[in-house]
């Protein structure tokens, strides 16, 4: 154990129950304790760890404080934070300020009957039915969920009965405004039988927000169920961010997640499928867009454990500056899973020369009859291509952030949410030299 | 308006064009033809504004400019325009993006006003019209997935809708079936007018039929061996350029 885990378990285990949500429940608190000792028995992950071997996590472990705190948002934030939420009446909203719900600014709007829509903190406190899976231990790929269960804040709940459609996407916005922050957001998406919804989790840092944020989500897809998940990082440029997007699947069901980082000193995403039934789908599309010292890592994995399943992933990377990305997507075909169809594909566009990527396509096939295929590219803006623009009269700045606009359009327009798209697509534009007057003629 | 003298281009070292000249007025349609590897390519590329070749000796004015030292950008702003042997694929880049991208950067130069939306829809819709294009092309990305007959009269909308002073097609002729080598020549022939003029660079005599030259230069190992009026490129297409190339050595 370290010096500062040990110096901040003092401090959390006398501070932190205090303003946690359920700690009037004995059971979560067990499993905050118990969690909190598995966190602390293996510690921050160091880069002798296969896992990672890209991504050091050093200036996270030196932080002076990992305990959330309860800072609440100035009035002036609050006020630009409208400025970021999609129009309100075409989403449930629900917003986050350092780790909790803030009612006034949060909009859920109508719910179809079936649809349960809440914050966990919420429900934690007022001893309702919690979902079973919540604290489930199988959702820990890294030692951060354990650190996460230990010290959860709040999050969302959305539990779907069977064949419920939600038709306007849940739009889960997740502010840091404080200095040194620690948020742990909990979410956790439950679909009944055939039931379908689109949630978008945004993660925004104000101003020069330096929090760490550690977030974990979990899915759960009955039968025929479909869940379009879009998550856009946003954090500060001093900001960590770590998160987990854990999927299980039943047969028939549908889950396409995106995943779109953009912003953070450093950002982390684990994301896993399990396909347990015949005949799911399952897309994993992402993006990471990064300059100066910027760092983002994609662990992604998903298992075919039944036949007749469908996965494709296509992950794209932007590399200006000094920054770094890391993917490793790995891609496991079990005994059982027959006629497996699964393409993974990692393209990377480095547009300096000190960027860096660690690509890591891996496919662990144990079965027979299957289709898959993977592929990773690393390479730079193409001649042919600036040289066609510029014949057209086009500059050259505007002709190469027009080909970047494209390499990155090819994963934004995966987006079904129509508004997420225009706005991630706004986004990346504004990152480039020339990008107001592309986005002029969209 | 264009004026290449003496021009000789080098490509790693080796001598592609050895000495090129060439006079083209407004007004003008001429024909580069010429066999494989004689430098045709090579000269229009260049002309575009193509980085990679060494000018080692020559010059090449447009407009009265000194054309090789404009980068490619300038050139079209100025009017210069070349249709691609083998157009580009631009991935994510919708071909309506592309175009308006393209049209308001000229216009600017020229000091005409950004098109609105509508305006570009109306005016692009026509000519998509006269060339056979489907619509949907316009939503689609910049050349991709496009059959080889649909990039070729991509090209040629691009040259309606810039409306450039200097038109120069590349082998625009190549994999296109007779009906839409047809479409694609009326297409060039509405372009014709008393300030346009227009540099069709062909292997084959073919595209020669619909769009009548007013001069054919052979090209031949770099130079132009031979100049005359549109009855040179029948005779070519006769003869072959073996006829022209002993011709040449004869002399």
């Amino acid at each position: 154990m370290n010096a500062q885990i040990e110096s901040w378990e003092k401090m959390a285990l006398e501070r932190v129950p205090q303003y946690l949500a359920g700690h009037g429940l004995p059971w979560v608190t067990r499993a905050r304790q118990s969690a909190f000792e598995r966190f602390v028995a293996h510690g921050f992950p160091t880069r002798r760890e296969e896992e990672w071997k890209y991504t050091d996590v050093a200036a996270i472990a030196k932080r002076t404080s990992l305990a959330p705190d309860n800072i609440p948002p100035d009035p002036a934030s609050e006020a630009a934070l409208f400025a970021w939420t999609l129009a309100q009446e075409s989403t449930h909203l629900l917003v986050f300020v350092n780790g909790h719900l803030s009612t006034e600014l949060s909009a859920l709007g109508e719910l179809p009957t079936g649809a349960r829509l809440e914050s966990l903190a919420d429900l934690m406190d007022s001893n309702a039915d919690l979902p079973q899976a919540l604290f489930d231990q199988q959702h820990e790929h890294t030692v951060f969920a354990a650190l996460n269960t230990a010290l959860t804040t709040d999050g969302t709940v959305l539990r779907l009965a069977p064949g419920v459609v939600l038709e306007k996407p849940v739009y889960l916005l997740f502010v840091a405004s404080g200095h040194g922050t620690a948020i742990y957001p909990r979410n956790i998406f439950v679909l009944g039988e055939g039931a379908h919804a689109t949630v978008i989790e945004h993660y925004f840092g104000m101003l020069e927000a330096h929090n760490f944020t550690d977030a974990v989500t979990q899915i759960s897809l009955a039968a025929g169920a479909g869940l379009q998940h879009c998550k856009l990082l946003q954090e500060g440029k001093d900001a960590f961010h770590v998160a987990g997007i854990h999927a299980e699947q039943a047969a028939g069901s549908r889950f396409a997640s995106h995943s779109f980082a953009l912003g953070g000193r450093l950002a982390r995403n684990d994301i896993t499928s399990r396909l347990n039934g015949a005949e799911c789908q399952c897309s994993f599309d992402g993006l990471y867009l990064l300059d100066g010292r910027q760092h983002a890592d994609h662990h992604t994995r998903i298992d075919h454990l039944a036949p007749s399943c469908t996965s494709r992933e296509h992950y794209r990377g932007i590399l200006d500056g000094e920054s770094h990305g890391v993917f490793s997507g790995k891609v496991v075909v079990h005994p059982l899973a027959a006629k497996t169809d699964a393409h993974q594909s990692n393209r990377n566009l480095l547009l300096s020369r000190q960027a860096e990527i660690d690509t890591k396509p891996q496919l662990e096939i144990f079965a027979d009859d299957v289709k898959c295929t993977h592929g990773a590219t690393v390479g730079q803006l193409d001649d042919d291509s600036l040289f066609y623009l510029r014949s057209r009269g086009i500059d050259a700045e505007s002709a190469r952030s027009l080909l970047i606009y494209g390499f990155a359009n090819d994963i934004i327009g995966r987006v079904e949410a129509p508004e997420m798209r225009a706005r991630i697509e706004h986004l990346v534009l504004d990152r480039l030299p020339q990008g107001d007057q592309i986005k002029e003629l969209l | 308006m264009l004026s290449v003298k003496n021009l000789h281009v080098a490509v790693e070292g080796k001598e592609i064009l050895r000495g090129i000249d060439l006079d083209v007025r407004p007004g003008e349609v001429h024909a580069i033809m010429g066999p494989n590897g004689s430098g045709k390519s090579t000269l229009a590329q260049l002309l575009a504004g193509r980085e990679g070749y060494q000018v080692t000796a020559g010059s090449v004015r447009y407009l009265d400019m000194d054309m090789l030292a404009m980068p490619p950008e300038e050139r079209a702003r100025a009017g210069v325009f070349l249709a691609f042997q083998y157009p580009v694929e631009i991935p994510g880049v919708s071909n309506a993006l592309f175009l308006k991208t393209a049209l308001n950067s000229i216009r600017k130069q020229r000091g005409l006003p950004e098109l609105d939306a509508m305006d570009f829809l109306t005016l692009v819709r026509d000519k998509m019209k006269l060339l056979g294009m489907d619509e949907k092309l316009l939503q689609r990305a910049v050349n991709e997935g496009f059959s080889g007959g649909e990039k070729k009269r991509n090209e040629i909308l691009q040259m309606a809708v810039l409306e450039p002073s200097l038109a120069m097609l590349d082998e625009t002729d190549s994999g296109l079936d007779i009906d839409a080598l047809k479409l694609v020549a009326d297409g060039v022939n509405r372009m014709r007018n008393a300030e346009r003029a227009i540099v069709l660079v062909t292997h084959y005599q073919r595209l020669l039929e619909f769009i009548v030259p007013d001069v054919v230069h052979v090209l031949s190992q770099g130079r132009i061996v031979k100049s005359g009026g549109a009855e040179l490129a029948v005779e070519l297409e006769q003869y072959g350029y073996g006829w022209l190339e002993n011709e040449v050595q004869v002399s």
